[in-house]
């Protein structure tokens, strides 16, 4: 059986995006920049998409900015923000432990240039507390950023709360949704939010196109210079066929989302029970407030990037937080930040879908893994140690 | 283009003396759970030549296999040969590994010197400290 179980880190494209741009290529391809008719007609297409981005998030077309993706969206948004705080002395950023690294790294890079950024907590289920950001805020705050879901453990944030927090306070507030757009309802307006990124290829759309959502009133620097593009704030040629890949997929996504992520919840559930059978494991996150799509677990006395590879070996494709597949020396920050010590995190797996997956394909999952768990378990020295009352367990033998 | 050799898959599918062996004369754990990579060799030593040997390993792909592919590059061959195996004598063995893997075979080096160490210090034999340098506990990938 061949399961992709990997759709978090990225997606298929849908037959309807990929039709979507055909014709940005072959047809109209001209240059939205030029005025002839092939140009201003792919100028057309372009601000027409932009319309039909901002209705799926509860936005104007004026308040979309295209990029190159999830990453830069980020990137601008904090960037900007930190930027047009420190003109009124306001340099203190609040973020979470665990949010995705193009974040992280572009705060890292804000406290070098003399930020000061608090990292809350996110708790055991992997929830950021409200009221931890409403304590946090100082007079000096320029910017709030949480993500609105979490790419490893799906956990969802409170984010209309928080949204309503920074709002009473006159925080900006940006939310990194590239894991929750398409997937679960957002709506800017009802949900308090000032910027939000997003990225195509988490629902169907290409690869390398993201949109960024600023609220009017709410000032925006340009990252990249050059050409009055995107309004000035984004220089560059705009990927237009791109673009209409990533506006049909979003709007694929945002008209199925109600009874499919009902039915993929559904079989979430039915993975994660399964798997539970599976002893001195630990499902990772709140159980409920999670992605419908977003399974993950640790697994004691075992390595991720050897589960994966057997995984891979019987068709499965996943990812871990562990190690070995970070290409770092530790665990994700994602399992540390929940509470998750080393030598479990490094046992991580990361299931997800983008459909509900059949009761064969869920029997075969937990088979799967159920079966190369054991065998790497068999070869391993930290399991033996744990099952000879060496080292003390870390998890119960079964969770529920 | 595969993240491992063709060699490396085949050791981690097939771990090659994988168990523990009862009674072993020589054993040595080196790594820890921390790091995500623990292995544990047990030597038979029979007049000086190791006659059975087996492994245990927690850790990723590379490791694995680097145990395995260890453990049979000493099987049958007398202490003095297997104290110079090298890190790079596994890797080339392996077809090479990625950079950011090599310290797997270290490992295996180390896991091996240690089980030869520990056979010395049980039987009371003389050994030249030069040849067992400090375990990995010491080695950057850790700390
Ligand atoms: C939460 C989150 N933010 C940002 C990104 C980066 O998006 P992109 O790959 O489009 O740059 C990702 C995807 O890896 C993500 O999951």
């Amino acid at each position: 059986m061949e399961l992709y179980l990997d759709c978090a880190a990225t997606t298929k494209m849908s037959r309807r995006a990929i039709d979507a741009m055909l014709p940005y290529m072959e047809e109209v391809y001209g240059n939205p920049s030029s005025l002839y008719s092939k140009g201003q007609a792919a100028k057309e297409a372009l601000e027409k998409a932009r319309e039909r981005v901002a209705a799926c998030i509860g936005s104007t077309a004026r308040e979309i900015y295209f990029t190159s993706g999830g990453s830069e969206a980020d990137n601008q948004a904090i960037i900007s923000a930190a930027a047009n705080g420190a003109k009124k002395d306001k340099k203190h950023i609040i973020s979470t432990a665990f949010e995705h690294h193009a974040v992280l790294h572009t705060l890292k890079k804000l406290e070098k240039q003399g930020y000061e950024v608090t990292y809350l907590p996110v708790g055991e289920n992997g929830i950021v507390s409200v009221s931890d950001v409403e304590n946090a805020i100082r007079s000096d705050t320029c910017l709030v950023t949480v993500m609105y879901a979490n790419n490893e453990i799906g956990t969802i944030q409170p984010i209309r709360e928080i949204g309503g927090v920074c709002r009473a306070k006159g925080v900006t507030f940006h939310t990194d949704a590239v894991q929750a757009a398409g997937h679960i309802p957002v709506d800017v307006v009802k949900d308090n939010i000032d910027m939000l990124s997003v990225s195509a290829h988490k629902f169907h759309g290409p690869k390398g196109v993201g949109a960024l959502y600023v609220r009017q009133g709410v000032i925006l620097n340009s990252l990249i210079e050059g050409g009055a593009q995107e309004r000035g704030k984004r220089a560059g040629t705009e990927n237009v066929a791109g673009i209409m890949g990533m506006t049909a997929a979003l709007e694929d996504a945002v008209s199925e989302m109600d009874a499919a992520g009902k039915a993929i919840a559904s079989s979430r559930d039915r993975l994660i029970a399964g798997l539970r059978s599976i002893p001195y494991s630990s499902l990772n996150g709140d159980e409920h407030k999670r992605l419908p799509g977003n399974v993950s677990f640790c697994f004691e006395g075992i390595e991720g990037e050897s589960l994966l590879l057997m995984l891979d070996d019987l068709g499965i494709s996943a990812s871990s937080g562990s190690a070995c597949t970070s290409g770092s020396l530790d665990p994700s920050h994602v399992l540390l930040a929940i509470g998750r010590v080393h030598e479990v995190a490094h046992g991580s797996l990361r299931l997800t879908t983008d459909r509900p997956l059949s009761d064969g394909e869920i029997a075969y999952t937990v088979n799967s893994v159920k079966g190369v768990v054991e065998r790497l378990r068999a070869m391993s020295p930290l399991w033996h140690d744990l099952e000879n009352g060496k080292r003390a367990h870390i998890f119960k033998e079964f969770e529920k | 283009m595969a993240l491992y050799s063709e060699k490396v898959m085949d050791h981690f599918r097939n771990p090659r003396n994988v168990g523990q062996i009862e009674n072993a004369d020589g054993v040595g754990e080196v790594g820890n759970p921390v790091c995500g990579d623990i292995m544990k060799i047990y030597l038979k030593i029979d007049g000086g030549v190791i006659t059975d040997v087996k492994f245990e390993t927690f850790g990723c792909g590379s490791a694995i296999a680097s145990s395995s592919m260890a453990t049979e590059l000493i099987k049958g061959k007398p202490l003095s040969e297997a104290l110079t195996l090298t890190n790079k004598a596994v890797t080339e063995a392996l077809d090479g590994l990625p950079a950011h893997k090599l310290h797997c075979s270290v490992l295996a080096e180390e896991a091996i010197k240690a089980a030869v160490k520990d056979y010395y210090e049980k039987n009371g034999i003389a050994y030249d400290p030069k040849d067992f340098p400090a375990s990995c506990d010491t080695c950057e990938h850790c700390h």
